[in-house]
């Protein structure tokens, strides 16, 4: 296959930042969003080509028969370490990245569309599409990495644009705190990452992503059955490279940083904090997935993070004011459910159910928390605050937007016909098959799941009619068509995407499997969304004093669930208290003082001595005299002592 | 004599001495400073061709464009030359940060006088990395450090004359060691029976120093030119003489001065006593592990930016010295690396904190904020810098690094993993400090009215640091380039001789 194309869909977006970075400050605004989204836009166009040809040309190059093949369009040489250790820049195409090749262009274009209208007027606008390039460029290149240290690379360039994009309004202290946070809270997890990739290579001797899982069990083998702390070397590897995914996914304990992202402007958290990056760690470990199934253990805990965490930031956006925390926490859960649905995948389950129902649920999620999102930003654009207090009645102001939310908010909820009820279904399904247990414990979460965004969606739309003017503000209405327009393509993505036979094109062994409805589970699924959804119009579809009420009785667990569990506080107290206090402040202190001391003591005795024995030299004949005789006497007695 | 390339290292330095010395006006000191280190910089551009196409040719020996001109024939003193990749690559980087230093030292008081002494300092550093004769070379190491102590003494702000005094005195306290063991490798030097020599090639290859001999002398000559690395605990000449010096003796100084210890004790210190370096790297490797994580945490809590950014350094380098104690190929083309990556950055590190402290007159940042909005272009600079300390891909701190780790992680036993792990979490504490500044002293609001009438960057101020980054950014993403010509000096011959890898 010829290697422009993928060429393109990196050199694109990257030339774009590099434009818009070095020449924006000259550029129009509008000259610059136009350009950067007219090269989004290509890339959209090269990335849909390529991953059509990869799923429907039949090329005997990606398929083999009913086989799906890895094919790796380009690998350069980038940095050679030793004979076998690489790290090479190449273009892997495979099911899972063709998948990603729509996912991200698709949203990467929706946003920067979205954004002509969102971001109008503001300073730094080309700064913006840059960034949103150089991010563009940044994922997709994770995305087709060839080996774990490409994948390394373009990890980081992620998180480094995510900290650019979250820190854009630099002025606000908040954004500066946020951007910080995120970028902090990743690279600790990256340096777990980091060291996991450390302990792959060294015994698997490659980087190469085609090599280790190929032949999992040659990995294996050259570990020696190696063991550290009675764990074997292989579950340290793919617990500290998952503890890499943690961070970028925000799974709990490293989640902390994503709420706070939402400092960002909105359609950035649309684009990072929703679709893309954040599912990077959920994509790492698919991507390891045949090396994940050699250690029980480490799948184990895959499951566990991901049902505690879903369960943990379910709660919590039952009770945050702020719409787009609430959309943060369902989007920490969601991709948790994703972590889930890889944890219980096991090749002999149909197939490796698990990994195709969560490669689906990632699709899907992508485009209905991206269509969310915008959605969000679109009402925070018509009442200029992010609090549903300050919203209510909408659903007359905003008639597209109401519209396009509600569907979103199905699909979430797992209503059918819309995408989200099909792949939930499946990961639903897929913990069922493992153990009932993560079964019902995912149905819960997804019951949670409903409630809460109706919650959101009654309080925003419903709740009570409030005419704006009377009260001295601004109408809301509709956004111009700049931001309508992508949402209403996003909600009719949403809709129909489910129907996508996905198991004919995403598997974990590149066979086909055909998905058929797991009827009990579904209806169950359906039933536990509806009663979500009915309890929470029953709460807040009209004002009234129940919600209130209900949070009085169990005020601590309101409280503690509001605070998202004191994580925050629990982390500053390390940070500020622990580490600044009591690691930092101390050795600067050792540096000054003893260290440093040391060194100025020897100087000062060095100055001492010296003052102290001047004296000695002081040019007056008398006192020589006096040294002299004094010198001969006790030479005199010293040798009288030992004579005698 | 002249027709070897090498020597016009020192003599374009010689040269541009004397034509300072004739001249009248700032603006004649500035045309030799910009002509002289252009020439200078072109001279290394067209050695590193030279070099690669004599490579390409098929030539083999360790050391290329060698020359020998006796000095003084009683003690074997030569002025031997010769250069590899390495020695290229630091050459290459000296010419670029003196290159650089000159624009952002365009507007100095007493330019005449300055530029004598830094041009003076220069010849030596020159000197020292095309020479191979160990008394030349530390001839060259003593003429590089002196005009430090008039640089910072005149020059410099704040404490001057404690800095350095505290400076000078702590590094003749490392050369006192290094003349030890210098002296005592060329008494070493030969078989019995056959001439000494100072010229490490032909010690290299008698491989005469007994070892007992090299369990005495390797402590003595990696001390010594530890010291000028940074090492923990001899590394507190290195905040207070960073933090009181003028910006392009900041800038030469950790940017290369500080180079000359690692190159040293790669060259001298491993290469002359393998087998002692191999049995006592243990000691060392404890000391530059803790530079490693001390360095970042002071770092942590500075105020000053130019502590911030010399405890960095200290950080920094330990991770040279931490890499080439790995003894082995991969960790060795990292800690090169790394002396590259970090020369570059942190000249441009100072240079920017220079220019921000010539506007603002104050370098505390808690009296500063939001200079973003004040003056962007330093400011951008100013976070691409930050991005390459702290390891971004596509800037040159990252390949260094990953480098170095990858290189480390080769050794399997667990004292090695230990500290390789405690090195690696280096690269948190780094986001850490370099956040920190960046959040407060460029993002935020600004912190002080008067600071809104400052101007941006001058068009000499956006060369200088131009270059710099450029240069970080061709590092960062062709780094095989590089790499290349820096392995190939470590393959074959120098590592049968090590009899290591």
């Amino acid at each position: 296959m010829d290697a422009t194309i993928p060429v393109l869909i990196l050199a694109i977006p990257l030339f774009m930042f590099l434009l818009l970075g070095l020449g924006g400050v000259k550029m129009r605004p509008l000259t610059a969003g136009v350009l950067g989204t007219l090269g989004m836009g290509a890339v959209l166009v090269l990335s849909y080509y390529t991953a059509f040809n990869y799923y429907f040309s039949g090329n005997p190059l990606f398929v083999d028969g009913t086989d799906r093949l890895q094919y790796i369009v380009f690998n350069t040489t980038w940095l050679q370490f030793t004979d076998y250790l690489v790290i090479k820049l190449g273009f892997l195409l495979d099911p899972i990245s063709a998948m990603m090749l729509i996912v991200i262009p698709t949203i990467s274009f929706m946003v920067h569309l979205y954004s002509l209208g969102y971001m109008h007027g503001e300073k730094g606008f080309q700064r913006y599409y840059a960034f949103l390039s150089l991010f563009s460029f940044s994922m997709l290149g994770l995305v087709v990495a060839t080996n774990i240290f490409q994948m390394y690379i373009f990890w980081e360039l992620v998180g480094a644009s995510s900290f650019l994009l979250i820190g854009f309004f630099y002025t606000l202290p908040s954004a500066v705190a946020a951007c910080k946070k995120a970028f902090i809270v990743t690279r600790f997890a990256d340096l777990f990452f980091l060291i996991g990739i450390l302990v792959l290579s060294f015994y698997s001797e490659t980087f190469d992503f085609l090599s280790m899982t190929q032949h999992p069990e040659a990995v294996l083998e050259s570990m020696h059955g190696a063991m550290f702390m009675g764990a074997s070397v292989m579950t340290w590897a793919l617990v500290l490279i998952f503890i890499g995914g943690m961070g970028k996914s925000a799974m709990m304990p490293l989640h902390i940083w994503l709420p706070d992202a939402m400092e960002g402007p909105t359609p950035v958290s649309a684009l990072i904090h929703a679709a893309t990056m954040v599912v990077a760690g959920v994509y790492l470990v698919a991507r390891l997935f045949p090396l994940y199934l050699l250690e029980e253990a480490a799948l184990m805990i895959v499951t566990v993070v991901g049902c505690v965490t879903a369960f943990y930031a379910a709660v919590v956006a039952c009770t945050q004011i702020d719409i787009k925390r609430v959309l943060a926490f369902s989007t920490i859960s969601q991709i948790a459910f994703m972590m889930v649905s890889l944890g219980v995948a096991r090749p002999e389950i149909h197939h490796g159910l698990g990994y195709m129902a969560s490669m689906f649920h990632l699709f899907t999620h992508a485009m209905f928390k991206g269509l969310l999102f915008l959605g969000a930003g679109a009402l925070i654009h018509a009442v200029h605050s992010n609090n549903y207090t300050q919203m209510g009645g909408l659903r007359k102001y905003m008639p597209i937007t109401h519209i396009t939310f509600l569907v979103g908010c199905l699909a979430i909820a797992g209503i059918p016909p819309f995408a989200g009820f099909f792949s939930k279904d499946e990961i639903v399904s897929a913990a069922f098959e493992l153990h009932w247990f993560w079964g019902v414990w995912l149905l819960m979460v997804a019951g949670m799941t409903a409630f809460y965004m109706f919650r959101l969606y009654f309080l925003v739309f419903w709740w009570e009619d409030r005419d704006y003017k009377a009260e001295g503000l601004h109408t809301p209405h509709d956004s111009p068509w700049t931001m309508s327009l992508p949402l209403i393509i996003l909600a009719v993505i949403s809709t129909v995407c489910g129907w996508i036979d996905f198991g004919k094109y995403v598997t974990f062994d590149g066979q086909e499997y055909n998905i058929h409805m797991n009827t009990p589970i579904a209806i169950t699924s359906v039933c536990v969304a509806l009663i979500g959804i009915g309890i929470a119009a029953k709460l807040y579809m009209k004002k009234n004093d129940n919600p209130r009420a209900m949070a009085d009785s169990a005020r601590w667990l309101w409280e503690a669930a509001h605070h998202r569990f004191y994580f925050d506080e629990m982390y500053l107290f390390i940070t500020r208290r622990i580490i600044f206090d009591g690691i930092c402040k101390p050795i600067a202190w050792f540096d000054r003082h003893i260290i440093d001391g040391t060194m100025n003591g020897l100087a000062l005795i060095t100055n001492k001595a010296s003052v102290a024995i001047k004296g000695f030299q002081s040019g007056k004949v008398q006192m020589y005299i006096w040294w002299y005789l004094i010198g001969v006497l006790v030479l005199a007695a010293v040798t009288a002592v030992c004579v005698l | 004599m002249f027709s070897n390339i090498l020597i016009y290292f020192v003599v374009i330095p010689v040269v541009m001495l004397g034509a300072l010395a004739l001249c009248r006006d700032i603006k004649q000191i500035r045309a030799v400073a910009v002509t002289g280190s252009v020439a200078l910089t072109a001279l290394s551009v067209w050695l590193l061709v030279e070099y690669l196409s004599l490579r390409a040719a098929g030539e083999t020996a360790e050391m290329l464009f060698m020359g020998s001109w006796s000095w003084f024939t009683p003690l074997n003193i030569n002025l031997a030359v010769g250069v590899d990749g390495i020695s290229i690559a630091m050459l290459l980087l000296s010419s670029i940060i003196l290159f650089t230093g000159s624009f952002a030292s365009w507007e100095i008081p007493q330019p005449k006088e300055f530029f004598l002494w830094l041009i003076l300092l220069s010849t030596g550093v020159y000197g020292f990395f095309i020479s191979i004769d160990l008394f030349t070379m530390f001839m060259f190491y003593e003429v590089a450090l002196i005009p430090m102590y008039l640089l910072i003494g005149v020059w410099g702000s704040g404490n001057k004359n404690y800095s350095a005094m505290k400076l000078t005195l702590m590094l003749m306290g490392g050369s006192a060691f290094l003349m030890l063991g210098l002296i005592g490798i060329y008494y070493h030097s030969a078989p019995a029976g056959q001439p000494l020599t100072w010229n490490i090639l032909e010690i290299a290859k008698n491989d005469a120093i007994s070892h007992g001999w090299q369990t005495f002398l390797f402590p003595m000559t990696f001390v010594g030119f530890g010291v000028l690395g940074a090492m923990f605990p001899f590394h507190t000449w290195s905040p207070d003489g960073h933090a009181s010096a003028p910006t392009a003796v900041s800038m030469l100084h950790a940017g290369v001065l500080m180079k000359l210890g690692g190159y040293g004790c790669f060259r001298v210190a491993i290469f002359l006593m393998p087998q002692a370096a191999n049995e006592l790297a243990w000691i060392f490797l404890i000391l530059t592990g803790i530079s490693v994580v001390y360095g970042a945490f002071s770092a942590c809590v500075q105020n000053d930016l130019k502590y911030i950014n010399a405890y960095s350094s200290v950080s920094h380098c330990g991770l040279v010295l931490f890499a080439i104690l790995m003894l082995n190929t991969t960790a060795m083309t990292g800690a090169i690396m790394q002396m590259l990556s970090h020369g570059l950055m942190t000249a441009l590190f100072f240079a920017l904190i220079g220019m921000i402290y010539g506007r603002t007159h104050t370098r505390d940042i808690r009296e500063m904020g939001g200079l973003m909005q004040i003056m962007p272009y330093l400011s951008v600079c100013y976070v691409i810098a930050g991005m390459a300390s702290l390891g971004l891909p596509g800037l040159s701190g990252f390949v260094a690094e990953m480098t170095i780790f990858v290189g480390s992680f080769e050794h399997a036993d667990l004292f090695h993993r230990c500290f390789t792990i405690a090195a690696c979490c280096s690269i948190v504490i780094t986001a850490v400090y370099i956040l920190r500044v960046v959040g407060k002293l460029l993002y935020g609001p600004v912190q002080d009215d008067h600071h809104r009438s400052l101007t941006d960057a001058t068009w000499w101020e956006r060369l200088s640091t131009a270059t710099l980054i450029v240069c970080v950014a061709a590092i960062g993403c062709f780094p095989n380039f590089f790499a290349d010509l820096i392995r190939f000096t470590f393959s074959p011959e120098i590592f049968t001789v090590l009899g290591m890898n």
